[in-house]
């Protein structure tokens, strides 16, 4: 995988960057960081850490402070399609205990465990601000409310169509 | 049918445009407020409108915006709060999602009120559509002239950007917000100094919530009087409530704070009564933070009286028998609900999301989580009760910023007002893991009504 952006990804890095005034260009890490995951396949390796501290020209420590500190950051690998389902009291009380449950034996994972084909990661994460969705995940940019068993079932489905249709 | 300001035109097709927002009287504010007011006057119908900051903490805002400093040539900043991650809270992101150029508008009049050329919005990351959504509505205000330089040729410049959050609950924090929009970790600052003189890279700074910024608007074009005549005391103006939880109607209401909370649980027009029949139990009123009420002393106050959806009435009792308002995150619980795993979910909510910075909330999550997960699966005992009393009694109050209160005050009350449930699962270990305590806390049956 590389780790520059190519020319797309360079323009919106510099539009990040220009948002702030001179010489606080280190206020576009959070976003930048953001960038480079998307553009990495999903995660954040070292190589990736330091070439964001290289561009916003800052020190490495400074990039691993906040990427170890924020929740959205993978700093391993991950699955083409990252499942994290909401666990927090609203969630809870509207079953989403059943639908791990069902994620974890459909998949046939655990929390934190990618899929032997690399297709699906589940992740647990709290409250994402959908508590009158619920139960609830989110798969990269989309939240998928109101789940159901056979709603799970047809988003597996989905996303394993789309990247055969892109294989 | 109550008053609504914010979302009166939240149904209307293409509202999210600007083609059809401008149409239905949008952006009217700031052409009344550039070209009409002076900055003090705008800051003046803020105050008299009576506006209490909606982010949770319900600060009057007129207030916040005389504080902030002026020191010639440093340049100011307004920063919008939708980092919204309290659990139980989704009223931001509706507002932001379904009419965006509102809060658009309502800060381009507060960034000239409080001389703001730069403003930012500070969205948690996982909303990432929301942020397409809102860039595009930015485009759209300035491609018509409502942002940019010299906006409707009095010479203020204005610009709005959106930076996403990396992903933690505590960069709602105004403090933490901040630092993280430095760029950094979103550890809170200690205060003073506080924002207003020393905030964004050390510049004057005010933090304000969507919703707050979005009332702006109504302020504006109705006067603050106008505006204060709604809803009651000193909750003024109307209200965003996101309900969740064992509802038949779970979504985002605008009220004005003059109904009770019998009625907004109940009523079609609100929460449509309990899901399947069952009887409500218990409910959090305004985000996970507050305390957790007991039906009886959810819909009446300790005194009889019918408890209202507004600032006052809410925590009427105070602590011992009330909660708070809060963010405005209703969250519903049935009779099949069991306190001590919801306690122990929102344990381990806070637990993950302390910055660590303080000690006692540092270590006192990561305990209250444990002693928490223990008594919920069957391994508690008696003393286990006390423990937990005790360490979110030594949280609170004996921190930097208030994640460590709002991580005590949940505790506290589910033991203060549930404690026989607590004692019930130490007493019956494996009978708590297939049945729950239901109703038993209640000896008199819970008034629902017909
Ligand atoms: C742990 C913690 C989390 C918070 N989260 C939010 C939030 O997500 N959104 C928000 O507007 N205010 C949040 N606040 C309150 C802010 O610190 C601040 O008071 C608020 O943004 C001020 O805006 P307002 O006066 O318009 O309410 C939080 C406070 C704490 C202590
Ligand atoms: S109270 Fe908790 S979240 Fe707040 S500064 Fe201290 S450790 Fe961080
Ligand atoms: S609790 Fe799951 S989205 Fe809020």
């Amino acid at each position: 995988m590389a780790t520059t952006f190519n020319d797309t990804q360079m323009t919106e890095f510099k539009r990040l960057v220009a948002r702030y005034p001179e010489g606080k260009q280190k206020s576009a890490l959070l976003p930048a960081l953001h960038l480079a995951q998307d553009s990495f396949g999903g995660w954040l390796s070292t190589e990736t850490l330091d070439y964001v501290a290289s561009l916003l020209q800052i020190e490495p420590i400074e990039v691993y402070e906040v990427a170890t500190f924020y929740s959205m950051y993978n700093l391993k690998p991950v699955g083409k399609f990252v499942f994290e389902v909401c666990q927090t009291g609203p969630c809870m009380v509207s079953g989403s205990d059943n639908i791990i449950d069902y994620i974890k034996k459909t998949l046939d994972i655990k929390p934190g465990e990618t899929t032997k084909d690399g297709m699906f990661t589940l992740k647990l994460v709290e409250c994402l601000g959908a508590c009158g969705y619920a139960p609830m995940m989110q798969v990269g940019k989309i939240y998928k409310e109101h789940l159901t068993k056979e709603k799970v079932d047809s988003i597996i489905a989905e996303y394993r169509a789309q990247a055969a249709a892109n294989n | 049918m109550g008053v609504k300001l914010l979302l009166d035109k939240a149904n209307v097709p293409g509202i999210r445009t600007y083609e059809v927002y401008r149409r239905e009287g949008g952006y009217r504010s700031v052409e009344k407020a550039l070209k009409e007011m002076t900055t003090d006057a705008i800051v003046e119908e803020v105050k008299k409108s009576g506006l209490r900051g909606r982010g949770g903490a319900g600060f009057p805002t007129g207030m916040k915006w005389s504080f902030i400093a002026k020191p010639e040539g440093v340049p100011r900043h307004l920063v919008c709060n939708a980092d919204e991650s309290e659990p139980g809270t989704f009223k931001d992101r509706y507002l932001m999602e379904f009419i965006p150029h509102l809060l658009i508008e309502g800060l381009i009049v507060s960034s000239y009120a409080l001389g703001s050329n730069d403003t930012y919005i500070y969205i948690r990351g996982e909303y990432a559509w929301i942020t397409d959504i809102l860039e595009e509505a930015i485009n759209e205000a300035k491609a018509a002239g409502w942002l940019g330089k010299n906006i409707l040729g009095t010479g203020f410049e204005c610009n709005i950007h959106v930076q996403r959050g990396g992903g933690a609950y505590i960069c709602g924090e105004e403090t933490a917000l901040i630092e993280s929009l430095e760029g950094k970790r979103g550890n809170p600052r200690i205060k003073p100094p506080f924002p207003a003189i020393q905030g964004l890279w050390m510049r004057p700074t005010v933090v304000n919530n969507v919703e707050t910024l979005a009332a702006v608007v109504p302020i504006i074009n109705m006067g603050g009087e106008e505006y204060a005549k709604i809803g009651v005391g000193k909750s003024t103006g109307t209200k965003l409530i996101s309900a969740c939880g064992n509802i038949n109607k779970p979504g985002v209401y605008e009220i004005d704070m003059t109904i009770s909370v019998e009625e907004f649980i109940y009523s079609d027009e609100y929460c449509g009564g309990i899901k399947d029949g069952k009887k409500l139990k218990a409910c959090i009123p305004g985000g996970s933070s507050v305390p957790i009420l007991p039906a009886n002393l959810l819909l009446k106050t300790a005194k009889g009286e019918t408890r209202y959806m507004n600032y006052e009435s809410l925590s009427d009792g105070g602590f011992a028998t009330g909660s708070m308002l809060g963010s405005g995150g209703f969250i519903v619980l049935d009779e099949d609900q069991c306190i001590v795993k919801n306690t122990y979910t929102l344990a381990r909510f806070y637990r993950h999301e302390s910055c660590g910075q303080c000690s006692p909330c540092r270590e006192g999550t990561g305990w209250m989580e444990k002693i928490l997960h223990k008594i919920e699966t069957g391994k508690g005992e008696m003393s286990d009760i006390d423990l937990l009393w005790d360490i979110q009694r030594k949280i609170e109050g004996n921190t930097i910023c208030p994640l460590g209160d709002a991580a005590a005050w949940p505790v506290a009350a589910a033991i203060r007002h549930f404690r026989d449930e607590f004692e019930w699962h130490v007493n019956n270990p494996e009978l708590a893991q297939t049945s729950n305590f239901g109703l038993q806390h209640y000896a008199d049956p819970i008034h629902v009504p017909a």
